[in-house]
């Protein structure tokens, strides 16, 4: 168990990326800084150590804040190589939004309403990883307003598939729903948990809906005993 | 800083230098053997030297950055209290009011020096308010109690621990420009009672004094640590404005005071099922953890100095 975080990782693999400008980096701090200021930002690597292997952390989904909170939660060194999935139509609607994702955050964006069958929705995050990043994903797809879990979108078995190599972490956030409830703009400051569980991988025989609902429960396991 | 307020905290990093050595002897005598109970006494002496390099430094910059610092603590004892204290959504204006602006407000009343609203304003219009505005929700789940944990909030993590600072405010005739050693005296004499409790208890401690409220605190460690921190305070009577036998009085009835507060925050912790409020403070927990004792003596100090000695 480490709670304190690990800083200056080597990085999983080499592979050129866009260097942010200081702009960008000093709004990363800030945000980072506000975070933990407002919910402590507590980490637990209950399951694994914060290393530089390659990953993609898979957490419950309450509120925009949710990656912004895991991503603080990193040690630098692996936040500099982990990027946020978040939906395209969201985070493309204006131009604050669309600097903040790109330049701050350095997303990548899915196409949730995607319609298009020759078009991979995926294709994105399979870039990313083949680039050496690890990702931040929000397998039900949408905010859950209820306890629990929605039921899971099949982005994460796919992923997994396509990407042995890759770790696929559990993480639970707590409490992260009370700081921000529903239609508030002002966050309020209560303490949060994110607790990072034991690595999974898809089993070669492993079905889809198998897959899912072992994730599913490894994420309301963390939760369970989070509590 | 004056020559009273130098020579208490050379006083005090002499007492944590002494501290500090023992804790190493014990770890070194004990090489190789892990022992949780030295570590955790570690991490509780290298977190008293930030807390009282966080106090020294407040006071040596004056009475302002006193009041923030305190308005800080009162930050992050709310943010614990309410982390804890689970409330429903249609609370959020009133949580949202808590933090914002009934804690601001709080202390700039007492830095603006004015008694008569800062004694009142959350006893008072606070607790009228806040239920006001939980009832906007229309949410009646739970509501007497919804609205009674933010009132607890309220009064524990702001307007009792707000009453160290306001100390500042007193004026006691033949004292002028020394309140911030009213702070030091308290502060000391109710946190050394709670380390004194925890010495004695572990050295001597036996029978536990309240089994279901707080396991770890015994009959030999309270009577001991109150016994022992009372004659600090007395010993400590001349950074005051009592006597000698006033400053024993008084130290009895903060320690005890202190005592009770930390048993009652042990029972509020119990009944959510957690054992320390938070993880602010390596060794300790959280703030609250830290300031228990403090929450209750702090009001009933100030109001007996205002009465006797004003």
């Amino acid at each position: 168990m480490h709670d304190t975080p690990i800083e200056d990782l080597p990085p999983a693999a080499p592979s050129p990326r866009p260097r942010r400008g200081l702009a960008q980096r000093l709004l990363a701090r800030a945000i980072i800084g506000f975070a933990r200021l407002l919910t402590g930002a507590r980490s637990l690597w209950r399951g694994c150590a914060p290393t530089g292997r390659q990953r993609i952390y898979f957490a419950n989904h309450s509120s925009h804040a949710d990656f912004v909170l895991l991503w603080s939660s990193l040690p630098r060194a692996l936040r500099a190589r982990t990027r946020p999935v978040a939906g395209a139509d969201y985070w493309q609607r204006d131009a604050a939004r669309r600097f903040l994702i790109h330049q701050v955050f350095h997303g990548v964006l899915v196409d949730r309403e995607c319609r298009d069958a020759h078009h991979n929705p995926l294709q994105p995050l399979l870039d990313a990883l083949h680039a050496g990043d690890s990702l931040i994903l929000f397998p039900e797809g949408t905010r859950n307003r209820e306890d629990g879990l929605l039921p899971f979108k099949s982005g994460l078995y796919r992923l997994g598939r396509a990407c042995p190599q890759v770790e696929l972490v559990p993480v639970w956030i707590a409490n992260l729903n009370r700081v921000m409830p529903k239609g508030r703009v002002l966050p309020l400051p209560l303490l949060c948990t994110v607790t990072f569980g034991a690595p999974l991988t898809v089993a070669a025989d492993e079905s889809k809906e198998a897959f899912l609902a072992r994730a599913r429960d490894a994420l309301l396991e963390l939760a369970a005993e989070a509590d | 800083m004056d020559r009273d307020t130098l020579a208490l905290f050379a006083g005090i990093g002499a007492l944590l230098a002494l501290a500090s050595l023992v804790g190493f002897v014990l770890k070194w005598r004990n090489r190789g053997a892990a022992s949780p109970v030295i570590d955790n006494l570690n991490a509780r002496i290298n977190a008293w030297w930030v807390m009282v390099g966080v106090l020294g430094g407040a006071f040596w910059l004056g009475q302002g950055a006193v009041i923030l610092l305190f308005a800080a603590i009162s930050f992050f004892a709310l943010r614990e209290f309410i982390t804890l204290a689970p409330t429903r959504g249609s609370d959020y204006p009133a949580l949202a009011a808590a933090f914002y602006l009934v804690l601001p407000v709080q202390y700039l009343l007492i830095a603006s020096d004015w008694y008569g609203l800062f004694s009142i304003f959350i006893p008072v219009y606070v607790f009228l308010l806040l239920p006001i505005l939980a009832s906007f929700g229309g949410d009646t789940t739970a509501f007497l109690e919804r609205a009674a944990k933010v009132q607890w909030g309220m009064m524990l993590a702001v307007f009792c621990i707000s009453h160290v600072p306001a100390l500042l405010t007193l004026d006691i005739p033949g004292f002028e420009g020394r309140n911030l050693l009213l702070i030091a005296w308290l502060v000391l004499v109710v946190q050394i009672s709670d380390v004194l409790q925890y010495v004695c208890g572990k050295l001597l401690g036996k029978r536990k004094i309240a089994p279901h409220l707080s396991p770890s605190k015994t009959v030999e460690g309270f009577a001991g640590g109150v016994a022992l921190a009372t004659l600090v305070g007395a010993a400590l009577y001349w950074i005051t404005p009592f006597s000698v036998w006033q400053a024993l009085a008084i130290a009895l009835l903060v320690t005890l005071l202190g005592f009770f507060g930390g048993l009652v925050l042990s029972a509020i912790k119990r009944d959510r099922g957690v054992k320390d409020w938070g993880h602010m403070i390596e060794g300790h927990g959280g703030m609250l953890d830290r300031l228990d004792s403090v929450c209750f003596a702090a009001p009933i100090f100030f109001h007996v100095l205002r009465y006797g000695w004003t």
